[in-house]
């Protein structure tokens, strides 16, 4: 199995000399290709830290961040936005769709930019579009939208690219339960029929029971990984809880 | 303390008020120059006998001094606004620390005084060196030269420019200061937070409505361009049904654009294109208004420039060609106009040796009604014709050789008529085309009981009296032997001075003109050159200056409002570029759109404006017909030179401002 996403030893710091925050401490784990990792922890624990230094969007004190055989810490300038359009897939918790685009040109957005003949665009979008379930609404704007369906349509703007790794950040911290359920049921569909790897950040125990393994972080290092095994979802679901406990209290005002 | 916050708020903010400041300097500097115009030794260049008319000049660009202070009074109060909402949030955290809105307001005027201070410095400082630079101008303009180079500084133009400038900062704090108590806490803080919803049109409707806007333009084009049958009602019914076409093109472009492209999915798809032309679509909407006053400002500007420099241009090449030689007398009692020149003791040797005596002739049996006779003949009844028709008026008459000797000395081709046919000679356009229609098909006269035929098939070009402007409506020339003394009504001489220097010249005019007023009873009437140039001259330079400062302040005003609210879209802007960076798009990619979308907000109306000014200018050029043919090109060329180096860096600004904010985490 090929590796996709190797962090390694990775550190954060924010501050001067006076006053020092480590918001990641000498984190290291590895992501294989096909996975569908969680990451938990509270808010300050330092895991969008972790998630913007994978994106690139911010940097790392020292250690190493590789993604497919590349150290993406050593890019700088275009480089970056390179790597980010071919290799990476963004959800945010914001949906974060251009409020002036359809639907339809909010995914074809992510290969334009990508330069990608507008021939082969329109075929994509469509195919993307029907996988997902949003065929319907294609051609509205996103204020016509429900959240589930902006968010849905955030995944095939995210997946449509094919990249190696795709970044959920709260993907459902913005949603009502029924359409949190559709959506995390459309990222098992996306990891499991259509191959994508993800690596989604959460505070919320039923949203993470969905992913194949979970990490914990505390104080910006690794606390505890879990696997998910031959469990069913509802006994992975108990086994997060108890994590979760361990921790502290400070999860508990989510379950 | 609150000094220096205001200090450190002006440092830290310099670069978004880059667009206040320029607006700024560029009006201090622009009043400054045109208000010290009257003491700029280029003045003295147009003619010493000119200074009433300087005087004229001076009044008429005072009046419109206050006009454009009303109008760059609005223009800072507005940019100021735009600037105060900005920091809305700002004022909201002084306010949260306990600050009350009497120690905000402390801090906003000392802000505003110091902005003030800054630039009315650095504007009267240009204005200053601009004006050694206008002096060259004027001097170019026309046709002058000046005697050794000489920095002026004005003092009046000077405190002027101090006091009204003084007195609009004022009024700005006070705007200020009374839209901060108009605001409560909550709002201040709440201020940037946007609204989602974006309405959106019809497309079939915009391009229904598009296509009627661009026919209503079309139409009105068509209109102007042909302005025979226009009344003045109906030029007003024109400007309406324009500005309601404008307006209507700017509220469908977007949509209708949007429509075309996304028809052809290959361009629309590429690169950012479906987001800029989004993005232009969406602002639209809050845009349309603006975009139409601006586009008719700009076509304002662009006629009032064009048209004014162009009249000026023409104003004075003509006035070159109609002034050939230094003096005019006519005697319209009937004696020889150098005899009785002599009578009154005027020193001939005052003038050159080469001088010219004519006679004009004219008898009833050619009056306007027997010259404009269509009967027989297959010509077009036009306006004109039918109301000269039947009039009395009797025509003018020259004898050949005598003609041929004026048209020698001023330059002009000579005519040659045979014993029995005969010439018009002319420089009206209106008349001439009435008179070319009737020489074409063959028009005869009859004198003497003879019939003459035309020698020409049209007028030939050619005057006798120098005048400010073309208005030999027709000379009758026959051959010498065809004239009868007993027509004989006036005598006319033209010669030149006897001199070198232009002021010996003035010294011989000063001289001539005593003459002029004590012997108009006597039927002796004198025209010199000097004297047309100084009042036709002084004149068109009055309307050409008013014109260039009209010109310049509305461009000001257009383009700096245009700027400000691009600028105020940029906070919007900034989510979405923010966005775009990160799902990874070049940077290169992201300047050029928001290149691409500044641009096309700046030169859609621009361009609109020049299609519109295009059509004006042929208007204007039809309805100033009697002023002679406008020179446009050079008028343009030189309108188009202010143009582009102050819409350019307001353009050029904005793009950077703009670019400064997306980037801005």
């Amino acid at each position: 199995m090929h590796t996709v996403l190797e962090v390694a030893n990775v550190e954060k710091y924010y501050g001067n000399k006076g006053s020092l925050t480590k918001a990641l401490d000498k984190i290291s784990f590895e992501v294989q290709e096909g996975e569908f990792v969680g990451i938990m922890g509270a808010s300050g624990s330092g895991k969008t830290t972790l998630l913007n230094c994978i994106s690139t969007i911010d940097r790392v004190t020292s250690g190493k961040i590789i993604v497919n055989d590349m150290d993406i810490t050593r890019l700088r300038g275009n480089h970056l936005n390179r790597f980010r359009r071919e290799e990476l897939g963004f959800i945010f918790q914001e949906f974060n769709l251009l409020d002036t685009l359809t639907a339809y040109e909010n995914i074809a957005l992510a290969l334009s930019i990508q330069r990608v003949k507008p021939e082969k665009i329109a075929e994509k979008v469509e195919k993307t579009a029907k996988e997902l379930d949003i065929s319907s609404v294609l051609h509205k704007y996103p204020y016509e939208m429900s959240g589930g369906q902006k968010q849905r349509v955030a995944c095939a703007r995210a997946i449509i690219t094919q990249p190696q790794l795709v970044l959920a950040d709260e993907p459902t911290g913005a949603l009502d339960s029924k359409s949190a359920r559709m959506l995390l049921e459309s990222f098992q569909y996306m990891n499991q029929k259509l191959g994508a790897t993800l690596l989604m950040v959460t505070h919320d125990a039923f949203t993470a029971s969905y992913a194949d393994r979970i990490l914990f972080i505390k104080d910006g290092k690794l606390f505890n990984e879990l696997h998910r095994g031959e469990d069913s979802r509802k006994e992975f679901f108990g086994r997060i809880i108890e994590v979760v406990t361990l921790l502290g209290g400070e999860l508990n005002d989510v379950l | 303390m609150f000094f220096r916050l205001s200090l450190k708020n002006m440092k830290k903010s310099f670069k978004d008020y880059a667009i206040y400041f320029l607006t700024l300097i560029l009006g201090v500097a622009i009043f400054y120059i045109f208000n010290s115009l009257d003491s700029q030794q280029a003045m003295s260049v147009m003619g010493s006998s000119t200074y009433e008319i300087i005087d004229f000049m001076i009044q008429m660009l005072g009046g419109v001094s206050v006009f454009v202070s009303l109008i760059l009074g609005f223009l800072i109060v507005y940019a100021n606004n735009f600037l105060i909402k900005r920091r809305n949030k700002e004022f909201g955290i002084y306010m949260t620390l306990g600050m009350g809105k009497m120690q905000i307001s402390r801090i906003l005027l000392g802000e505003t005084f110091l902005i003030g201070l800054l630039s009315l410095a650095v504007g009267l400082l240009i204005g200053i060196f601009g004006a050694q630079f206008m002096s060259l101008l004027v001097v170019r303009m026309f046709n002058g030269v000046m005697d050794g180079y000489q920095f002026v500084f004005s003092g009046d133009a000077f405190w002027k420019t101090i006091l009204y400038f003084g007195i609009m900062f004022l009024i700005v704090a006070m705007f200020n200061v009374i839209s901060l108590s108009r605001y409560t806490l909550a709002e201040l803080l709440a201020a940037g937070r946007k609204n989602e919803k974006i309405g959106m049109k019809n497309p079939i409707l915009c391009v229904v409505i598009f296509l009627l806007a661009v026919a209503d333009l079309a139409y009105q084009y068509y209109q102007v361009s042909h302005p025979e049958e226009i009344t003045t009602s109906g030029i007003l019914v024109i400007i309406l049904a324009g500005c309601l076409g404008t307006f209507l093109f700017f509220w469908s472009l977007s949509g209708f654009l949007l429509q075309i492209f996304q028809k052809s999915r290959k361009y629309y798809l590429r690169d950012l294109n479906a987001f800029i032309l989004r993005q232009i679509h969406s602002k639209v909407n809050t845009m349309v208004f603006s975009m139409t006053i601006i586009c008719l400002m700009l076509f304002l500007t662009i006629c009032v420039l064009g048209g004014g420099l162009g009249i000026n241009f023409s104003f004075q090449k003509m006035l070159r060609e109609l002034t050939p030689v230094d003096v005019n007398f006519t005697d319209i009692s009937g004696a020889e106009a150098s005899i009785k020149l002599k009578e009154k003791g005027f020193d001939m040797s005052l003038l050159e040796d080469g001088y010219v005596e004519v006679s004009f002739y004219n008898t009833p049996e050619l009056t306007l009604k027997d010259t404009l006779d269509r009967t027989g003949l297959d010509v077009d009844i036009s306006g004109l014709a039918v109301n000269l028709e039947g009039n009395e008026i009797q025509e003018t008459i020259m004898k050949e050789s005598e003609y041929n000797r004026l048209a020698a000395l001023y330059g002009m081709e000579p005519v040659e008529v045979e014993e029995d046919t005969y010439a018009i000679v002319s420089d009206y356009e209106v008349t001439e085309e009435l008179r070319n229609q009737l020489l074409k098909a063959g028009k005869t006269i009859s004198l003497n009981g003879k019939t003459y035929e035309p020698a020409y098939e049209n007028c030939v070009y050619g005057f006798v009296e120098m005048m400010a402007n073309h208005g030999n409506t027709g000379i009758f020339i026959l051959a010498d032997s065809q004239v009868r003394e007993e027509w004989k009504g006036s005598s006319f001489l033209a010669g030149d001075y006897r001199a070198d220097t232009q002021k010996e010249k003035e010294q011989i005019d000063q001289e001539v003109m005593k003459y002029d007023v004590t012997n108009m009873s006597d039927g002796l009437l004198i025209n010199t050159k000097i004297d047309i140039i100084a009042v036709s001259g002084g004149l068109s330079a009055s309307v050409t200056f008013v014109s260039i400062y009209l010109g310049i302040i509305f461009l000001i005003c257009s383009a700096a409002i245009l700027a400000l609210k691009e600028l105020s879209e940029s906070s919007d802007n900034k989510e979405r570029y923010a966005m775009l960076r990160k799902l990874g798009t070049d940077e290169k990619m992201i300047n050029q759109a928001l290149f691409r979308q500044i641009g096309i907000f700046f030169f859609i109306p621009l361009l609109l404006a020049a299609v519109h000014s295009v059509f004006g200018m042929i208007f204007i050029k039809i309805a100033l017909q009697s002023l002679g043919r406008i020179d446009y090109f050079s008028s343009v060329l030189a309108a188009a030179v202010i143009f582009i180096l102050i819409y350019g860096a307001y353009f050029l600004l904005t793009y950077f401002g703009s670019k400064r904010i997306i980037r801005n985490p």
